[in-house]
């Protein structure tokens, strides 16, 4: 029991003095999720948005992928994003392999079908009739999807956030593509599984607390535009 | 609304920009991928030496911890460009194979049987390693086995095989995962388990296991560091490979070596072999 209460205390030590070493280690986290998401947002709002309005052969089809995506293994995407990415898969000219940009990818393709899949769902759930109508009043096809979007942005936002949850809390694909690289590609999760196989449980909850910490500050901030724009 | 989540998306897409180290964004032309074993990892020692090798060269090292079968058959894949290992057949069946270059055999440690305290197979004080076996075999006590095809695994299985028996697959648990992940699982469990004794002295302050079994021959760990043959494969960065691998051998990378481990654990944990050619 002792070992967990030291843990703690030292975690909140080395959170509360901003340890070097674990602040490398903070920024790389962000700085591959936060990227991951933002290029996320941008292939999947707009996908979303058009699957939901567009009537085409397969859809059912398409929605149903977009579904199954949502639930991708982060290990699978790992696997195959490094197949992909090594010297001598189809894409190893771009030597992304083992570098924050290689992770990035592995990360927009596990948050891509959540937002999309959560930004589809919110544009169905707009009446049909509204949509129709707008087009009516002389809209564009782009126009009256920006107005619909403009309706559900709380939704979009939702979606937003889960993405960015799913892939800040992932370790299977940056270990894998990245290889937990000391000061290259080491983050907060794939740190906290070498930390604990290392005994330094300490370490393992001060970067987990950290995470936690991360998470919920980012959800806040969020959250809070979302609440903001709600009232 | 839409447009304010899209400047969001943007607002953190610059601060994740400014947040980039600049040595995330390396020219490959610079890094150098070290497929090595998690013993060498997990100790520190990588660390240490690769800090001053990459202080001095410029070089940027992507050094990826696996076992050594894996990190064999990144070589056969092209994967890396030099490769730190401990398993010895399968390095001299990986460079009879063309894969590799110049293996060089250049330090050395020990495995260490460990085992609970309790020690319910009766094995303290065995000095042979393959009766030491036997009689965890007979009693049907717990082992916890690599079970990766690493440099360690690869060695438990030739014990074995020298003992001439077969674990009692029932107390045989195939872990999978690196040298401290399994060394942990045969604490947890207290069961039996073979582990460089780098590695055991890293862990020893979490542990409850004992050491019931050393210094026999077959103990041995040997390491080895081999080049990539670039005959082989045209994308590997022969310069890098080649500043590493001059630079393990040199008399800097022996001097850290041997004095590695001295403070903290109170012995040596890697012992240099190599003798520089006159």
């Amino acid at each position: 029991m002792q070992f967990i209460l030291d843990g703690i205390q030292k975690g909140i030590h080395l959170t509360a003095t901003l340890d070097p070493q674990v602040m490398v280690i903070v920024k790389l986290s962000l700085f591959v999720s936060a990227l991951a998401t933002a290029i996320a947002v941008v292939i999947a709002v707009p996908l979303g948005s058009l699957i939901a309005i567009k009537k085409f052969s397969g859809k059912k089809l398409a929605i149903a992928l977009i579904n199954t995506g949502m639930g991708l293994p982060p290990v699978v995407v790992g696997l195959v994003v490094t197949l992909f990415l090594s010297r001598y898969g189809p894409l190893g000219f771009l030597h992304w392999l083992y570098t924050p940009i290689g992770m990035v990818l592995a990360q927009v393709i596990i948050a891509t079908p959540i937002i999309t899949g959560l930004s589809m769902a919110a544009v169905q759930s707009v009446e049909q009739k509204f949509f129709l109508q707008i087009i009516a009043l002389g809209a564009t096809t782009r126009q009256a999807l920006w107005i619909v979007l403009k309706e559900i942005r709380l939704s979009v936002l939702a979606a937003v956030i889960a993405g960015f949850g799913s892939i800040i809390s992932e370790v299977g694909a940056v270990m894998m593509v990245g290889g937990n690289i000391k000061g290259q590609t080491r983050v907060l999760t794939t740190a906290v599984v070498l930390e604990t196989h290392m005994g330094n449980i300490d370490i393992a909850i001060a970067l987990s607390l950290i995470l936690l910490t991360m998470s919920f500050i980012v959800n806040l901030t969020l959250t809070f535009i979302q609440q903001r724009k709600a009232r | 609304m839409v447009k304010r989540v899209f400047l969001f998306a943007a607002a953190i897409f610059v601060a994740a920009l400014g947040c980039a180290t600049p040595r995330a964004i390396a020219q490959e032309a610079k890094t150098v991928v070290l497929a090595t074993t998690t013993s060498v990892q997990d100790t520190g020692l990588l660390d240490v030496l690769l800090e001053k090798f990459q202080a001095k060269t410029g070089y940027i090292v992507k050094p990826i911890a696996v076992g050594s079968g894996q990190a064999l058959q990144m070589g056969r894949q092209g994967e890396a460009d030099i490769l730190w290992v401990h398993s010895p057949d399968d390095e001299k069946k990986f460079v009879d194979e063309g894969y590799g270059i110049e293996r060089t055999t250049f330090a050395h440690n020990d495995f260490v049987l460990l085992g609970p305290a309790e020690d319910p197979a009766k094995v303290k004080g065995t000095t042979k390693a393959v009766d030491a076996f036997k009689k965890i075999a007979a009693s049907g006590a717990l082992f916890i086995s690599r079970g990766d095809q690493s440099g360690t695994h690869k060695k438990e299985l030739k014990i074995w095989k020298a003992a001439g028996v077969e674990p009692d697959k029932a107390h045989y648990i195939e872990a999978g995962q690196g040298m401290a992940a399994t060394l942990n699982m045969a604490n947890e469990k207290q069961g039996y388990c073979l582990v460089d004794r780098s590695t055991y002295l890293s862990l020893k302050k979490n542990l409850k296991l004992v050491i019931l079994s050393e210094g026999d021959g077959i103990l041995l760990n040997k390491y080895s560091l081999i080049l990539a043959n670039p005959q082989k494969f045209s994308k590997i960065n022969v310069a890098g490979g080649r500043a590493l691998f001059d630079f393990i051998l040199s008399q800097d990378a022996k001097a850290i070596i041997i004095d590695f481990g001295r403070k903290k654990f109170g012995q040596q944990l890697f012992f240099y072999d190599y003798q520089p050619k006159q």
